[in-house]
């Protein structure tokens, strides 16, 4: 799965890294759609049932937990990506 | 009386009109949210620099989100203003609070809860596929993030909120593969003549309809989730329509909701008592019409003391704040009090008649798979469920989903139960053979969410 930019596509363009790898997305994403405009999923279910993607999208599900360094554990969905970031699934 | 604290939770439409009273008042209230700017979920804003207009973000509530938008911008000065904070707990007198990474507590007076909603799910079998999300997810990557959530998007569920979304994305440019409503276009029609008590409402929501049809969208009413299949994402759901036949309908993406259920986790803190509500089948703390609960201090709005609508969460949201005034003995403007008492009083056959169209689908949840996942949090199956349900009906334990979570864990992960819960309900009563309201609720425990593990104390 890929989120699509259908709007305000046209604003600064911000680097981060993605499980060490570099990535790019977009002054104002949350960490949610600079993850899924660059990869499939967010985290693997500790259960072995499989890759989730987040749900909600407001801070309710829980299934969006990622490690940002410095930060430690976070919702994807309500964090704000900031240039230089460490984003980690596992 | 300025020597006062209030606290109010929430700066969505009811969070918003609350603090504009009580700072016409005098008062400087104390304003916790979570999200970094105000307008909550139905008026959630662009990221900074969008290039859409209000119309193009919010349709036809455009010009009400402006007004909430800009009575926010206002109303921050005026207040003690803490955006990106979590209310996490409260006890008496008291909240516990999150922000940056750092815990406070807010000591109040007299606090009004202004919580929200979220949405209620039925487990289809795939659900927790990447490219799954609620339709409230679908709604707020287009509004707040300008993305949709894939490039062929089915939709699934009932409610205003599935049509709303499936136009919101068709008029964005998105491809909607499919529009599923679980509801028989019968049902609504049946429903029609409450809804015409809002006539304004009424007719926005056949524009939708409409506006689907002659885009030459598929729509099936009355139809049934299957599956969501796909190996490491969504690629296809698989339906049925009223008649029975069963179509697969390729897409990458699936918004998926079937109503929406208070976000009431602080006022169960608070020891405010819930009760079921039946048409809604929702439990809802108790409150009166202006707000009021029976814990002292304590007063709720908007559609976190029961699902009601943006316009609503506006007339309950000034509500409670006059109550407020009103329990401290301050000045009131009599007129305004009765003209708002007027609107609410209004409200509950419209929303009669909006559940009566749109219900929940209590017996497709009742009959989720076996194997499916019901809590994401934990991984638990259907299945487990009812081997909890024979379990507890063995030891002649009550039927009960707390006890369930004893059992099977349900409800203890992350979320609390959040997402779980209403279907879990539905299976537990359908194993024991018991109504839905017999089956209670799922408790919320301190923290209402989880906290970064890296939080230092302030104090
Ligand atoms: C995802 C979603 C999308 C919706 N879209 C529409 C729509 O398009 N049209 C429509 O008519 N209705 C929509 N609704 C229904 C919506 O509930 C109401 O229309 C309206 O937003 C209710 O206003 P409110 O003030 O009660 O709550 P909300 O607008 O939900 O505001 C509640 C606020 O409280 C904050 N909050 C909650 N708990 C805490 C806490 N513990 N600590 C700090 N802050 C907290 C939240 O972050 C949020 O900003 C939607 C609901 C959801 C869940
Ligand atoms: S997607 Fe549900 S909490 Fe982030």
């Amino acid at each position: 799965m890929r989120l699509v930019r259908l709007a305000d596509a046209d604003r600064p363009r911000l680097a981060f890294t993605l499980d060490g790898a570099p990535a790019e997305a977009l002054a104002g994403d949350t960490l949610l759609t600079a993850i899924l405009t660059n990869a499939g999923h967010v985290r693997a279910s500790e259960f072995g049932d499989g890759n989730r993607a987040g749900f909600c999208w407001m801070g309710v599900c829980q299934d969006c937990l990622v490690w940002v360094d410095g930060l430690g554990r976070v919702r994807a969905c309500t964090t704000i990506l900031e240039p230089g970031m460490a984003v980690r699934r596992t | 009386m300025t020597a006062m604290t209030v606290a109010v939770v929430g700066a969505g439409p009811s969070g918003t009109r609350a603090v504009e009273v009580l700072v016409r008042a005098g008062l400087r209230p104390v304003w916790v949210e979570e999200a970094p700017a105000t307008g909550g979920r139905i008026y959630q804003r662009p990221p900074a620099g969008t290039t859409r207009s209000p119309r193009d973000l919010y349709g036809t509530e455009g010009a009400k989100a402006e007004a909430i938008h800009a009575a926010g911008d206002r109303l921050r000065a005026a207040s003690d203003w803490r955006p990106g904070t979590l209310a996490w707990n409260i006890r008496p007198g008291v909240l516990d609070t999150f922000r940056a990474g750092r815990h406070e507590t807010v000591a109040f007076d007299r606090a009004i809860l202004c919580t929200g909603a979220m949405e209620r799910i039925v487990p289809v079998p795939g659900w927790t596929l990447p490219g799954v999300f609620t339709l409230g997810a679908a709604q707020i990557a287009l509004k707040a993030q300008g993305v949709a959530i894939g490039s062929r998007v089915a939709f699934i569920g009932t409610g205003p909120l599935l049509w709303l979304t499936a136009t919101q994305y068709l008029k964005a440019g998105a491809a909607v593969a499919l529009v599923l409503d679980t509801t028989p276009l019968r049902t609504k029609a049946r429903a029609a003549a409450g809804l015409l008590a809002d006539p304004a409402t009424f007719a926005k929501g056949l524009a939708l309809v409409a506006r689907l049809h002659l885009a030459g969208v598929r729509v099936i009413e009355g139809g049934t989730p299957v599956a969501l299949e796909g190996t490491d994402a969504v690629e296809a759901v698989r339906v049925r329509d009223r008649r029975g036949r069963e179509h697969r309908i390729a897409c990458d993406a699936v918004g998926l909701g079937f109503g929406l259920k208070p976000e009431s986790q602080l006022a169960d803190l608070a020891g405010v008592p819930f009760r079921f509500e039946a048409i809604e089948r929702n439990w809802v703390p108790e409150r009166d019409r202006a707000g009021r609960t029976p814990v002292a201090g304590l007063y709720l709005a908007g559609d976190g003391a029961g699902i009601a609508g943006a316009d609503a969460a506006e007339l309950a949201g000034a509500r409670a704040a006059w109550a407020v005034l009103e329990d401290a003995g301050a000045a009131l403007d009599a007129a305004e009090i009765a003209r708002l008492d007027r609107a609410l009083a209004r409200l509950p056959r419209v929303r009669a008649a909006l559940e009566r169209a749109f219900p929940y689908p209590s017996a497709l949840a009742a009959r989720t798979p076996d194997a499916t996942i019901v809590c994401r949090c934990e991984a638990i199956t259907a299945g487990e469920l009812r081997a909890a349900a024979r379990a507890s009906h063995v030891t002649g334990g009550a039927a009960e989903v707390n006890r369930a979570k004893a059992f099977t864990r349900v409800g203890m992960g992350r979320c609390q139960g959040r997402v779980c819960g209403p279907p879990a309900a539905e299976i537990l009563a359908d194993a024991l053979g018991c109504d839905v309201a017999a089956v209670g609720r799922l408790r919320g425990q301190p923290p209402v969410k989880p906290i970064p593990i890296l939080a230092e104390a302030a104090e």
